[in-house]
């Protein structure tokens, strides 16, 4: 029972890390996305470049990176390895975010755009009376998909030595016990179907139409 | 005074000029179609008087304020341009309802934010709502959809969809209204639905200019109709002298294959 207890203990980190990243990388992503989106060229290359490096990067380098870099360049250390982490998922989150939104508002038709502009409506009108409801309808399913990859992607955390579930059941390991190690993935399970719940009613409100 | 006054008119996208000086008056009142085949700028004309595109050189005049001038290029506020856009309404060839509203919040949507401008709206918030519900309810009685109000967009025949988004642009009171092609996606029987309704507003003395492909539809409705090829106009006169008698060895040839 004890080694249950220490592994939801790690577990809370995974919690955490995951609850921290959506709510900041959410937001975050839209930021980048308008940037890429923008007519002003150098800022869209930039935000195009930066999503490139964040995609084609290993995320388990970017949290090398994210830890060690600020100290050994900026003199600047990480107050703490949970911060890091947090740095590394919400970045490298938000850059997927940013593509998937992309996305969705790209594939909204123009003319959506143009008759609410022969409608009178401004611009800002237009995109959260008729684009947006549009754009989330359609992001819900790739949402689901990147979000539940969070789930997991917590664990990578290790890493840099966070002690996030898998960290706190390779102590059992190291002392010959392996089942709390394996029992991990029930909890990644657990989670991912209660998310998996909530993203498949979300779904189902949101296609009371088709198009 | 003309309602609506188009002058020298050209629209160019890149190298290509696609419209090479239109000009043109229309009174209250009157209905013009445009014909011509495809890529003769039709559509383009109509997406410059309506703000969808600049034109690069001429003016546009509505009851004699000038709403457009490509040689004036102070700079017009966002609310200023949409003041005169309201001046016209648009029907497009595709519809472009907003799927996720139905029928009626299709055509209450506008009026709703429009209202919001108005002095008198939080005072008369309730009352003002009311009134744009009941007469959008009213537009869509009179294109037959009385029963379906409440349906969405993707529960609509094309026909019906059309009728929804005739509405959506009668709901705000447009000076002058534009057709852009609105039976081109319909099946001939659907298609007749759209031309009653174009018949009924005609009655009703509503200013129209419909660029469309039915020729006898054009003639049996409009007051003129307009012959455009290749970014110019070849014939402007009534439906008798344009298409029983018409001058120019193009607009034969475009008329003898479509009838």
């Amino acid at each position: 029972m004890d080694k249950w207890l220490s592994l939801l203990d790690g577990f809370q980190y995974n919690l955490v890390l995951f609850f921290g990243t959506i709510a900041a990388a959410v937001p975050l992503g839209l930021l980048i996305c308008f940037c890429s989106m923008s007519k002003f060229k150098p800022l869209s290359y930039l935000s195009k470049v930066f999503v490139w490096i964040i995609r084609g990067t290993p995320l388990m380098l970017q949290l090398f990176v994210v830890l060690y870099v600020p100290g050994l360049v900026f003199n600047m250390p990480m107050k703490s390895r949970l911060t890091a982490s947090f740095v590394a998922f919400i970045i490298n989150y938000a850059a997927y975010f940013s593509e998937i939104y992309r996305g969705g508002i790209e594939s909204i038709p123009k003319g959506q755009y143009e008759a609410g502009q022969v409608l009178g409506l401004t611009k800002t009108q237009v995109f959260m009376k008729i684009v947006l409801f549009q754009v989330i309808r359609r992001i819900v399913p790739p949402m689901g998909n990147e979000i539940i990859t969070l789930v997991k992607d917590t664990s990578l955390a290790r890493i840099i030595g966070v002690a996030e579930i898998i960290m706190s059941a390779e102590r059992f390991s190291k002392a010959g016990v392996i089942w709390p190690l394996f029992s991990t993935g029930l909890f990644f399970l657990a989670m991912c179907g209660v998310l998996t719940l909530i993203f498949g009613a979300l779904e189902k409100k949101m296609n009371y139409y088709k198009n | 005074m003309p309602i609506l006054e188009v002058k020298d008119l050209h629209k160019s996208f890149g190298k290509t000029e696609v419209l090479k000086g239109i000009n043109f008056k229309m009174e209250k009142g009157e209905i013009i179609a445009v014909l011509g085949s495809s890529g003769s700028g039709k559509t383009t004309l109509l997406r410059c008087i309506n703000f969808l595109e600049t034109a690069t050189e001429g003016s546009i005049y509505v009851d004699g304020e000038c709403i457009f001038d490509a040689a004036d290029k102070t700079k017009i506020s966002a609310s200023e341009i949409r003041r005169r856009q309201l001046n016209f309404g648009l029907v497009f060839q595709s519809f472009n309802l907003f799927p996720q509203y139905t029928a009626l919040e299709n055509v209450m949507l506008a009026p709703k934010l429009l209202a919001k401008e108005r002095a008198d709206f939080s005072q008369n918030k309730k009352k003002i709502y009311d009134e744009i519900e009941c007469n959008a309810r009213n537009l869509l009685t009179r294109v037959g959809l009385g029963d379906k109000m409440g349906n969405y967009p993707c529960e609509l025949s094309g026909g019906q969809q059309q009728r929804v988004s005739i509405s959506r642009a009668l709901a705000l009171e447009p000076k002058v209204l534009f057709f852009d092609e609105p039976t081109s996606a319909l099946d001939p029987e659907l298609t007749n639905e759209i031309l009653k309704v174009i018949k009924d507003l005609a009655q009703k003395n509503m200013t129209m200019i419909i660029v469309t492909h039915e020729i006898e539809f054009a003639k049996n409705v409009a007051d003129r109709i307009i012959f455009m090829n290749e970014g110019v106009v070849l014939e402007d006169g009534t439906p008798h002298d344009v298409i029983e008698n018409p001058k120019n060895k193009r607009t034969q040839e475009f008329l003898a294959k479509m009838l």
